[in-house]
């Protein structure tokens, strides 16, 4: 392998999602179909059209000391917990610059990326100008509502000098920012890098900004059967917010000191579709694109896959225009594959869903199992496609390989591939 | 207002204890704000303002770089609240 061309494995993972406060209650918690969907109980919800998102489990001041995070918006409070995991997870003990830290911190990057940024941040922070003045106005607004503040938050946390980057593409961000990580490792620029997606936005104003794009699921009576991919009776997207985190690093780099390695990170596919600013491209045209890129750019067969963790975020069109573009660069290999839509369980993180879906696929590839889609009791007729449904999918033995979905906001299509080791 | 030096501090140390989280019992007269106490120079604003509110006293922009130790701000406050 040349120095441009390296292979990039997974060595730790992270999450913090409406299924659990780590990787494991989450991984657990998908297998076992379990809808992280709850009501919002806020007084502010009473009156808006949509009264339901997928709250974190655990509330993050639960596990942060509050002087940090006072300091810290949502997203990235959601972010530091999950790469805190990650990295230990991974094996690593003390952040790079620490002097009895064997890894160099030249050589160690953080590529963390929200849709938003410090959304609530910036808002209740504005309330803070009108209502108390100007003096009240927090001396960290800025570097709390910014939205690279979780990438530099974690590279600050595990002492990241190689580079800390926040790749912007809304609900793409997420695995943007992780496929830009690959790309640091597999160029040389790095050889370990803490990647993933963070979300925090419930808020009134984002959810009446979606809701009034008729984006989002109104089902408020039914909150854990509202996000219901490839249903026919799917009407729109549930809010969710959380992060997912992995590390990254260079293959050699993680052999040379024994880690244990969960899949390699294959590479990326992508594209954009030119089309409309919010509207998917009906035919998948565009992601079909980012699909032929992957093939392209990465030493991949199709007839390695075997998963699919899909970006169906439970909107009429945006479902099936995935699986058109699946279907028509996949053709027959499409048959043999398990596709799971984890959206139906922890709802939309924007741009977070890149991260927690990233560890989902890992860990499917890792666990030989694809986690059920819940919430799907009347298959549309135009799903043409073996999506898991009721218990987790046991998938081949053997090499395999799983792909991860995520498309934005602005028609940026991003397909994330893994290979079990 | 008659506030004590001993008021000024305990308030001042419940402040710094809210921002930064170090131990109020910490937060002694010679401590420096930002080698001793955690409090970098974002979160001194914050103290400032703070302190502000709770003694009804000004703190001009200028005056702040002047605030090293707990001290110099328990002495601030007393000349001029």
């Amino acid at each position: 392998m040349t120095a441009e061309n390296r292979t990039v494995v997974v060595t730790g993972i992270g999450a913090f999602t409406p299924l659990g406060r780590d990787a494991a209650s989450t991984w657990e918690g998908l297998l076992a179909g379990r809808s992280g969907v709850d009501v919002l109980t806020e007084e502010w919800a009473a009156d808006l059209p949509v009264r339901i998102a997928a709250r974190t489990a655990v509330e993050p001041g639960e596990i942060l000391p509050r002087p940090l995070a006072r300091k810290l918006d949502r997203s990235a409070q959601f972010a530091l917990i999950a790469a805190r995991e990650a990295w230990a997870d991974a094996g690593y003990e003390t952040p790079a610059t620490d002097v009895s830290s064997k890894l160099a911190p030249e050589r160690l990057g953080a590529v963390i990326a929200s849709g938003i940024g410090g959304v609530t941040t910036l808002l209740d922070q504005y309330d803070v100008l009108k209502e108390k003045g100007v003096r009240k106005v927090s001396p960290h607004t800025v570097p709390m509502l910014m939205p690279n503040s979780p990438a530099a938050n974690v590279g600050l946390e595990v002492g990241a000098r190689a580079g800390v980057h926040t790749p912007v593409s809304a609900c793409a961000s997420g695995a943007e920012a992780i496929g830009y990580a690959i790309e640091m490792i597999r160029s040389g620029r790095a050889d370990v890098v803490v990647a993933g997606g963070t979300e925090a936005a419930i808020h009134p104003l984002p959810i009446v900004a979606f809701a009034n794009m008729m984006a989002m699921s109104k089902n408020n009576d039914e909150p854990q059967r509202a996000s219901r991919p490839y249903d026919k009776g799917r009407d729109g997207f549930v809010l969710g917010e959380g992060a997912g985190v992995v590390v990254l690093e260079s293959a050699e780099h993680a052999a040379a000191r024994g880690a244990r390695v969960y899949a390699e990170a294959i590479g990326q596919g992508l594209s954009s579709d030119a089309h409309h600013i919010a509207q998917p491209e009906p035919t998948g045209a565009g992601v079909a694109r980012a699909l032929a890129d992957l093939f392209d750019r990465n030493q991949l067969d199709k007839a390695e896959i075997v998963h699919v963790n899909a970006h169906a975020t439970s909107t009429p069109q945006g479902d099936v225009a995935e699986l058109k573009a699946l279907r028509k660069e996949l053709g027959e290999h499409l048959d043999h594959i398990a596709v799971s839509a984890t959206k139906s369980m922890t709802g939309h993180l924007l741009g977070g869903a890149g991260g927690i879906e990233t560890v989902a696929t890992v860990l499917a590839l890792y666990n030989r199992l694809a986690p059920p889609t819940i919430n799907l009791d009347d298959l549309d007729d135009e799903v043409d496609a073996d999506v898991v449904t009721g218990e987790p999918r046991k998938l081949p033995e053997g090499p395999i390989a799983a792909l991860n979905n995520s498309f934005g906001f602005g028609g940026h299509n991003v397909v994330l591939a893994f290979r079990s080791v | 207002m008659a506030t004590t030096k001993d008021e000024v501090l305990e308030g001042l140390a419940e402040i710094v204890n809210e921002i930064a989280g170090i131990p109020a019992e910490d937060v002694e007269l010679d401590k420096s704000f930002t080698d001793d106490l955690d409090v970098d120079s974002l979160s001194m604003v914050e103290v400032v303002v703070a302190a502000e509110e709770r003694f009804d006293v000004k703190i001009p922009d200028d005056e702040v770089k002047n605030l090293k130790t707990v001290g110099d701000a328990v002495n601030y406050i007393l000349a001029n609240a």
